[in-house]
């Protein structure tokens, strides 16, 4: 055995999340009222275009997602098994491991080969001069960089769209394969309707996308292997590591946030409405009085508890990661509680109306029990209210989590995210000349997500809310 | 309307109770007396009996909820929690732990919060309704289409970067307002100017595409469709009926946030180094002055309900199909 | 009709012309527009300061922080204070005439010599003589009517209850200061319900110290309940160890010699306090209106706070009945040269108001200082590279732009130190074993704090070889001074030793590889630390690539601050940051943080990594008392070689403090010891408004060029609607 598996509790959670998701589609299949708005989800030009971006990330987060205690190199002695480190690392780590282990001294600048400020240098003969010193890892092949320096990275980038467009090439073919062989048409027509658009699922803007995504990665790839594409930090690290690390945090912030809070948002909105009396003046009073306590100063509370609970535990958090991700799992839970009241609120009020309807009633007379009737008439006709809040509420979940890190409550200080580097970027805006990299990425990297997520969350929602979808006439 | 109103305040009693005890459990499980004590001792030589003696002179010494060295009413009345929860419901405040009269300091904090909150709420509205009026106007053309594009945009850009894009470039580069810092009197106004665009402009995105929808919706409902087929000008509709219309969800919506704004905002009255009541709070609970955060948390909660309670108000008042039951 | 309805463009209009408005006549009123203070101040003798922090207490007896002593030390005067000018750091005398008259005796009552043996002093006893015709600041306190009663002594509830601040009571007075004052505030560090952090020291040197205390708590206890009122006359209840003789003299008497005695008596716990201030504050009422001695201090000395609004601004301005000055007129070489001694002989203070700015965020304070709106600055480390660089040399200088501004830097090593502890009392990292102790001379050469000072601290800081600081007796610069077991020599100069040199030590120590020796398991050590700034992350980053250099893996155990410290105290923690700031510039001050009896678990002391060693505590005890002399050198040298050789702190550190300041800018510095110094301090307004108009002219045309695009942006809509209108009219 090579590797230790380790499953974190967010791991779980994500693996849950999306087994829900292939669940909920393999349901979906048969039945053709849920499945006609995924279809007007599918045909829409920049729900498809945003899926494809989103994917990506999904994908990163998704490879990040896998952690593993890798194997420690054998030691000097005998006698001993293999033993695993301590340490937990990911798939996604593994993949791009040269990108986390070459690290340099301080600061440098994107694609820069030398550090971003001057040091004392000793030369042999034990003089000092001062200047710029060469990069460990970035440009380190470069014999005289400032004269190669800018051909190799023109050299890098090319090839990168080379690989790029066959990769896409070949893609776009195997893509129009399939769809031909599917119609029936032969193929050279096949790819005139793609070029023209004509399809009914825009297939041609999924490749533009692609090619574009493409693009981007592998020239990344190419200019990765030699620099530092996006410099380094404090510390040497490389902010493009940082990130994308950072893209598992977004993403698990935004969707387990609302994965944790929905059993009971669903149960108790939908009792509070269907039973009225007694159990809604409960649940009411349970999401008013929650609702009114501040947001940030539970979520202070919450976190400062786990750190108690961690310290009279330690023995059951040996590494960082396992610390932070417990960190993590609770900050959601606690944006979960500080955010399910609003959901719980419209599915009370969707669950009084739906009471009243006449099939309802109809099986509340023939003496259907009240949780079959939740069940099969009130929970299938607020689950596009349900989806609706999901998808609303991830961009503002990934933005509220940089704001939270501002303010020393949000995921755990040591873990990669766009708050953190945001965070430590706002004092290297004061240093003179400007070290802006690490905010640039993190704001850059954050700003595509969340511009995905609410293009996509728009469709969505213009797709299961029939009201909306025809006043877009 | 009035018993509505009375049976309202005492819905509230229970649940302005429940915040109590909520912020109660929720403090002391993370932080002793004795924390708190050593907290404001300071670091250096402290010793054990001067913690304890801090405890006694500010009333720490006595059990968390529940006593049980006292006898009858005693065992929940002596305790921490029911001593400092009573003098709250009547709004006194107390002196915060380190010796201050919280009810003071909130009366002077408050209004560099309203002079925030207020600026960036109604230029704020005003800002939005206008260009979400201007959308609908131009509704389906290509102006909505690239609207909409640069509203979603805007939305999708962390507040953070709005703050500290705003002051390095106001401030640092152009020289036009002072950094940070506040003053008191209309000598405060250059020092809000900064912070009000960028509560401003942080606020189209959202805010704009909010109200775009209302209007949109209501543009498409068949007493516009008449009133457009009798011939009314385009502009005539749009603000004689969808403007009018959809002004209620836009006061409803604005009455529940009323009463909040007292609260302050928290990131940007620390990146401004504004006295409000947003970064008073935010210092409490880093020094952990629970004396302070239980009466925010108890002003926040007693607000809260508040709005609730004038946007139902507001709900007759604008529309008198409405009855209050 | 259509009147009615402005266009929604025009409805836009209204409010950006008011905002123009608003910056216009914000702006035409006073140039520079970011000039974040009133316009009218800028030809004032002002000096601008800030504050990070709202100071705790500015009561005398329990204020024991340096953002505390930023401003007591300017209104509170102990009998002492140290040379501003002179180095080695020195007292001089303040409101005393003279420094202390010492006088020891034995158990018999016998003066004895002050260099017998420390066990034959059973008595130590200083007498101060303090200088008469020296008042108290402008105070409520002391106003009296014209029969001579005290106006605001006996205040009623309805006055009490209209009064928010201490300028509600309009008429002030003033009274001359007597030793007896001097009394009355070392009765107050007894007193425990007061909690001051020095009493617990102080029972165990002044005579009858504890005793006084349990009295007073006692007669408190009943007094209390009696009058309702939290005042206790002390002046009614002796203290057996101190006493005023006559008006302007009193005696301090210690059970034992303790020489570092004098330097507390600089330090403003000793500074007087006239028992009307007392008497007044204590009225009850004063404290729930936020009117207490720990906000309105009453001093002597040359300036006296006269806005305290810790939420914006603290004003500090010149003391009417301040005794006068002068500046000093005797300084070391080279500080003739370097204008220090322009002023000498010249009555202090120089400056009329000091004003301190709440300034919460680095970034703010940074640019404010460039702009000119703060007169000095410390220089945090991510703006040092546009301020400074270093020379070839190695020293560091201003950076072209700044010189060209006329800043200039001062440096200074500061008298504290920042270190790596670990646990002694931890069965893996300590213990006085010889593989414990292997192990921790292994990570101490890791550990780089060179790379350490050059990224985080961007060089302002230079690596400990030991516990005792540069400037501190005891301590010896390299190469005599040089940690042999971390460093070695090399052209008279220390370098760490190299990483093989450490894994060689921890393969010795049982774990080669950083593997245990018979098991193989990979050594896990845990490292606790409080991480809260937005920086901590890269330094954790950094601390766990230090121990990956050895193969140790290093767990990072980040908790708040209160967790943090309960884990010293509990001893529960292993390996951990901590630091010390010197009380007084006394080897003794920084020893005693291994002293083993002050252990921080079981006894509660200072000495965070429970650090004991019989042998050094032995030393220790000899040296404390010891005169600064070569055989104390002596002592101090055994001291050393034992804390090095075991090793119970990674040495860490000696920060520099780097500060910055304008042209306009006088008398500075860096006196570390002294922090009565804004006395000294000189500003030319003159200079500081001319620089301040030139740095910071507004830029407009990003202005013009947001509403030229709105504009144009609006040309589209505008066709647009002109169509619209012309197809509806048709």
């Amino acid at each position: 055995m090579t590797v230790q598996p380790v499953i974190l509790w967010t791991d779980a959670l994500v693996f849950l999340l999306v087994a829900l998701a292939v669940l909920f589609a393999w349901m979906a299949r048969g039945r053709e009222h849920l499945r006609a708005p995924w279809r007007y989800v599918a045909r829409s030009r920049v729900g498809m275009a945003s899926l494809v971006v989103l994917a990506v990330y999904m994908a990163i987060g998704l490879l990040d997602s896998l952690h593993y205690h890798p194997l420690l190199p054998k030691a000097g002695d005998n006698g001993h098994g293999p033993r695993h480190s301590a340490e937990i690392v990911s798939l996604f780590d593994a993949i791009v491991a040269p990108l986390r282990e070459r690290s340099e001294k301080t600061y440098s600048a994107p694609l820069a080969w030398r550090l971003y400020a001057k040091e004392s240098i000793e030369r042999p003969d034990g003089t000092v001069y001062r200047d710029y010193p060469r990069l460990k890892y970035g440009g380190a092949h470069l014999k005289e960089p400032a004269r190669e320096w800018g051909p190799d990275i023109r050299r890098r980038m090319a090839l990168g769209l080379v690989k790029a467009a066959v990769i896409w090439a070949v893609v776009a073919a195997s893509l129009a394969l399939l769809l031909a062989r599917r119609d029936g048409i032969p193929l050279s027509v096949m790819f005139g309707r793609l070029a023209r658009g004509e399809t009914a699922i825009p297939w041609r803007t999924v490749l533009a996308t692609l090619g574009l995504v493409l693009a981007a990665t592998l020239v990344v790839i190419e200019l990765a292997a030699g620099y530092h594409v996006l410099g380094t930090d404090k510390v040497g690290e490389d902010v493009l590591y940082q990130a994308l690390k950072s893209i598992r945090t977004g993403l698990v912030i935004g969707t387990l946030t609302t994965l944790v809070m929905l059993p009971a948002a669903i149960l108790l909105g939908i009792m509070a409405g269907y039973f009225r009396g007694w159990v809604d003046d409960v649940i009411q009073y349970l999401y008013t009085t929650l609702s009114s306590v501040p947001g940030v100063l539970l979520i202070a509370a919450a976190i400062l508890m786990l750190q108690v609970y961690m310290n009279n535990h330690q023995g059951a958090f040996n590494s960082l990661t396992e610390r932070a991700d417990l960190r993590l799992l609770f900050l959601c839970i606690i944006l979960g509680i500080t955010s399910w009241t609003s959901l719980c609120r419209y599915l009370r009020g969707e669950a009084l109306k739906l009471r009243e309807v006449d099939y309802v009633q109809a099986a509340v007379n023939f003496g259907v029990g009240h949780f079959t009737i939740i069940g099969r008439h009130i929970l299938p006709n607020v689950l596009h209210i349900v989806l609706i809040t999901v998808v609303l509420d991830f961009s503002g979940l990934v933005l509220a989590e940089a704001v939270l890190s501002y303010v020393n409550i949000g995921v755990d200080p040591s873990m990669n995210s766009w708050g953190n580097m945001i965070n430590s970027a706002r004092l290297e805006m004061a240093r003179d000349p400007i070290v802006w990299w690490s905010l640039a990425a993190a704001m850059i990297f954050m700003f595509v997500l969340v511009l995905c997520a609410n293009l996509f969350a728009d469709v969505v929602r213009d797709a299961f809310d029939p009201r909306l979808r025809n006043s877009r006439d | 309307m009035m018993a509505y109103i009375i049976r309202r305040v005492l819905y509230a009693i229970p649940i302005l109770i429940g915040v109590n005890i909520l912020t109660f459990v929720l403090f002391f499980v993370i932080n002793s007396p004795d924390d708190m004590a050593r907290m404001h001792l300071g670091v250096k030589r402290v010793t054990p009996e001067a913690i304890e003696s801090w405890k006694r002179e500010h009333g720490y010494d006595k059990p968390l909820l529940y006593n049980d060295r006292a006898a009858g009413a005693a065992r929940f009345t002596d305790t921490i929690f029911f001593q400092k929860s009573l003098k709250l419901f009547q709004f006194d405040f107390g002196l915060s732990d380190s010796g201050r009269d919280i009810g003071y300091d909130i009366s002077q904090r408050m209004w560099p919060s309203l002079a925030i909150a207020v600026p960036v709420l109604f230029i704020g509205l005003l800002v939005n309704i206008s260009y979400a009026l201007l959308i609908a106007f131009f509704r389906a053309t290509y102006i909505d289409f690239w609207s909409v594009v640069l509203l979603v945009m805007m939305m999708s850009i962390s507040s953070l970067f709005y703050i500290i894009g705003g002051q390095y470039l106001v401030s640092k580069v152009l020289h036009l307002v002072p950094i940070s810092g506040y003053d008191t009197g209309l000598a405060a106004i250059k020092f809000l100017i900064l912070p009000v665009i960028i509560g401003v402009v942080g606020g189209i995105g959202a805010g704009t595409r909010w109200y775009r929808t209302l209007f949109l919706e209501e543009i498409n409902k068949d007493y516009v469709r008449t009133a457009r087929a009798k011939g009314l000008s385009e502009r005539l509709v749009l603000f004689r009926h969808v403007l009018k219309n959809a002004l209620i969800p836009i006061l409803t919506g604005v009455v529940v946030v009323l009463p909040l704004l007292f609260m302050g905002s928290l990131i940007t009255e620390s990146f401004f180094g504004i006295p409000g009541l947003g970064s008073y709070t935010i210092d409490a609970i880093n020094r952990q002055d629970f004396a302070i955060v239980r009466a925010m948390v108890f002003l926040g909660s007693v607000l809260y309900i508040l709005g609730l309670i004038l946007t139902d108000i507001s709900y007759t008042l604008v529309d008198p199909r409405v009855r209050l039951s | 009709m259509r009147k009615a309805y402005r266009s929604p463009i025009r409805r836009l209009v209204a409010p950006m012309a008011l905002v123009l408005v608003m910056l216009l006549t914000a702006g035409c009123l006073s140039k520079p527009w970011n000039n974040p203070y009133p316009a009218r101040d800028s030809d004032k003798n002002i000096l601008y300061s800030s504050f990070e922090e709202r100071p705790k207490h500015l009561d005398p007896v329990r204020s024991y922080s340096s953002n505390e002593y930023a401003f007591i030390a300017q209104i509170y005067e102990p009998p002492f204070q140290y040379d501003f000018l002179r180095r080695p750091y020195r007292l001089a005398p303040l409101s005393a005439t003279r420094l202390p008259k010492v006088t020891y005796y034995d158990a018999k009552g016998k003066p004895v010599d002050a260099e017998a043996a420390s066990g034959d002093i059973t008595m130590a006893v200083y007498e101060i003589e303090i200088r008469p015709g020296i008042h108290y600041q402008p105070h409520p306190a002391f106003a009296k009517d014209e029969n001579g009663a005290f106006l605001y002594h006996d205040l009623s509830t309805e006055e009490i209850e209209a009064a928010n601040r201490l300028a509600d009571f309009p008429r002030t007075g003033t009274r001359e200061l007597v030793a007896a004052d001097f009394v009355y505030q070392i009765k107050r560090l007894a007193f425990p319900h007061l909690h001051s952090p020095i009493r617990g020291l102080m029972a165990d040197y002044i005579i009858g110290f504890d005793a006084y205390g349990k009295r007073l708590q006692k007669v408190f206890d009943t007094h209390k309940g009696k009058n309702g009122t939290g005042w206790l006359d002390l002046r009614q209840y002796p203290l057996e160890g101190v006493e005023a003789i006559g008006r302007y003299r009193f005696r301090i008497r210690l059970k034992q010699k303790y020489p570092q005695f004098a330097y507390w008596l600089a330090m403003p716990f000793f500074a007087p306090m006239p028992w009307e201030a007392d008497r007044f504050y204590a009225q009850p009422g004063m404290a729930e209106h936020n009117i207490t001695l720990d906000w309105y201090p009453v001093g002597t000395g040359p300036f006296m706070l006269t806005e305290n609004n810790p939420n914006l601004r603290m004003v500090l301005s010149r003391n009417p009945n301040f005794h006068g000055e002068s500046y000093p007129e005797q300084g070391d070489p080279g500080d003739a040269e370097a204008g220090l001694l322009r002023d000498a002989g010249k009555p202090m203070p120089f400056i009329d108001k000091a004003i301190y700015s709440l300034e919460k965020e680095s970034i703010p304070y940074w640019n404010k200082f460039l702009q000119g709106y703060y007169d000095s600055s410390g220089i945090s480390s991510d703006s040092f590279d546009q301020a400074v660089q270093f020379s070839a040399q190695g020293e560091a200088q201003l950076t072209d732009a700044m010189r060209k501004k006329g800043i200039k830097l001062l440096t200074a090593v500061s008298t504290s130190i920042s270190y790596m502890g670990f646990n002694m009392r931890d069965p893996v990292i300590g213990g006085l074993s010889e593989s414990a102790r292997l192990l921790r001379q292994a990570i101490s050469i890791a550990v780089d704090y060179e790379e350490y000072i050059s990224i985080f601290a961007n060089g302002r800081g230079v690596p400990a070889q030991g516990p005792i600081p540069p400037g501190i007796f005891g301590y010896r610069p390299p190469p005599r001074g040089v940690n042999h077991y971390v460093y070695e020599v090399v052209n008279g100069k220390p370098h760490r030793k190299p990483i093989e040199e450490a894994r060689r030590l921890l393969a010795k120590a049982g774990y080669p590889g950083g593997r245990k020796a018979d098991t193989g398991e990979p050594l896990i050590l845990y490292f606790d630390v409080t991480a809260s700034g937005p920086d901590d992350k890269a330094r954790l980053n950094w601390v766990r690539k230090q121990f990956a250099r050895l193969g140790i893996q290093l767990v990072l155990r980040t908790t708040d601050y209160n967790r943090f410290q309960e884990k010293m105290r509990k001893g529960t923690a292993q390996i951990f940051w901590w630091g010390w700031n010197a009380d007084y510039p006394d080897p003794e001050n920084f020893f005693f943080l291994l002293y083993g009896p002050n252990g921080k678990v079981a006894h509660g002391g200072e000495n965070a990594a429970n650090y004991a060693n019989p042998e050094f505590d032995r030393l220790f005890e000899r040296m404390k008392n010891m005169r600064n002399s070569p055989e104390r050198q002596k002592v101090i040298d055994e001291m050393m070689e034992i804390v090095r050789r075991d090793a119970p702190w990674v040495w860490g550190m000696f920060p520099k403090a780097f500060s910055l300041h304008h042209a306009w800018y006088h008398n500075v510095k860096p006196n570390l010891m002294a922090n009565n110094t804004l006395k000294y301090r000189r500003v030319d307004p003159q200079l500081r408004k001319q620089k301040r108009l030139a740095w910071n002219p507004p830029v407009l045309w990003p202005i013009g060029l947001l509403l030229a695009l709105l504009m144009v942006s609006a040309i589209p809509a505008v066709v647009t609607w002109r169509r619209r209108e012309r197809s509806a009219a048709r």
